[in-house]
């Protein structure tokens, strides 16, 4: 269902990420495509290096991040909320130009800091369960939670197409499903801590192919 | 509203040819509550229908059985180039359409 464009339901929303990436939108009257051109090219190979450090802000961003600070510098236009219809389109257009390409993340003295916040959250019992990321992820992978087969816990696919929510959604989305699994406190999607989290996941995918957009349960 | 055809560009004459169609909508069962406890209302792409060159040629009454995002597939025969046009309207009264063109050759 994934490898096939037509059945894929992502590919919707990658369709609707390309209208978007032509439309002007703002004060200056630019779209994505006045700067950054043809997506096929311009954008191959950087959703791999994403979460990434914003230089002029010295924060990290994930690539939703990077669209609306885009959006906020250089079409005077305000951000497109987490989780709307349009920042997952074009989230998934720009990660779609990726696709097939290893996932390749560097800790460097910059992100360090980030990165070790996000492996102790990811390793961190939370919630009324009393569960780390790790438990499931690492430790019992391949074994069943009730019906479902637990998975290695990957963020290469994302932005996904997920049958149980009948839509496309964010990978902090889904963080926020497993937090609620847990009993955990739910962050808000975008929270720094869900962006050091997903650092940490794209280091522990590197060399994984982007699947973007892909299809899961 | 946002939709995917996929047919094949080029055909022979008499060839059978499958047509297909993906919708992006959320096709609301009606059954499900919010977050605050009310109803949503029922809201499923009612009528689809599929035109080549004019002519009739597929139609569709969804119900709220029909998952989100439907796509749907059919056969016809290519007969002469022109469009192949597809229309819909869902229970808000939000039509859309789609069209794609069909070579036929021989």
């Amino acid at each position: 269902m994934q490898s096939d464009d037509f059945s894929n339901p992502g590919m919707l929303w990658v369709a609707r990420g390309e209208k978007l990436w032509m439309t002007p939108a703002g004060g200056s009257g630019k779209s994505c495509a006045t700067c950054h051109t043809e997506a096929s090219q311009g954008m191959k190979g950087v959703a791999t290096r994403y979460p990434a450090m914003d230089p002029g802000s010295a924060r990290l961003v994930n690539i939703e991040g990077r669209i609306n600070l885009c959006r906020a510098r250089h079409q005077q236009v305000e951000a497109f909320q987490y989780e709307s219809e349009e920042l997952l389109a074009l989230t998934a257009y720009v990660a779609h130009q990726s696709r097939g390409m290893p996932v390749k993340i560097e800790i460097d003295a910059q992100n360090r800091r980030h990165f070790d916040r996000g492996r102790d959250l990811y390793n961190r019992r939370i919630g009324q369960m009393n569960l780390s990321c790790a438990q499931c992820h690492d430790q019992n992978w391949g074994k069943k939670l009730l019906t479902d087969t637990i998975s290695q816990g990957h963020g290469n696919a994302y932005p996904i197409y997920r049958l149980e929510w009948q839509n496309a959604g964010s990978l902090h989305r889904r963080f926020r499903n497993c937090l609620y699994g847990v009993r955990a406190e739910l962050l808000p999607a975008g929270s720094a801590e869900f962006l050091d989290l997903e650092l940490f996941l794209a280091w522990r995918a590197r060399g994984l192919p982007l699947e973007t957009p892909g299809v899961r349960r | 509203m946002l939709a995917i055809v996929l047919i094949p560009r080029e055909a022979r004459r008499g060839e059978i040819i499958p047509i297909r169609i993906a919708i992006q909508h959320p096709m609301e069962t009606g059954f499900r509550p919010d977050n605050f406890g009310r109803r949503i209302p029922k809201n499923v792409i009612n009528s689809l229908v599929c035109r080549y060159n004019g002519v009739e040629i597929f139609r569709a009454e969804m119900g709220s059985g029909i998952a989100a995002n439907p796509q749907l597939q059919f056969y016809t025969v290519a007969q002469k180039s022109g469009d192949i046009i597809f229309e819909w309207v869902d229970d808000a009264g939000q039509a859309g359409g789609e069209r794609a063109a069909l070579t036929v050759s021989g």
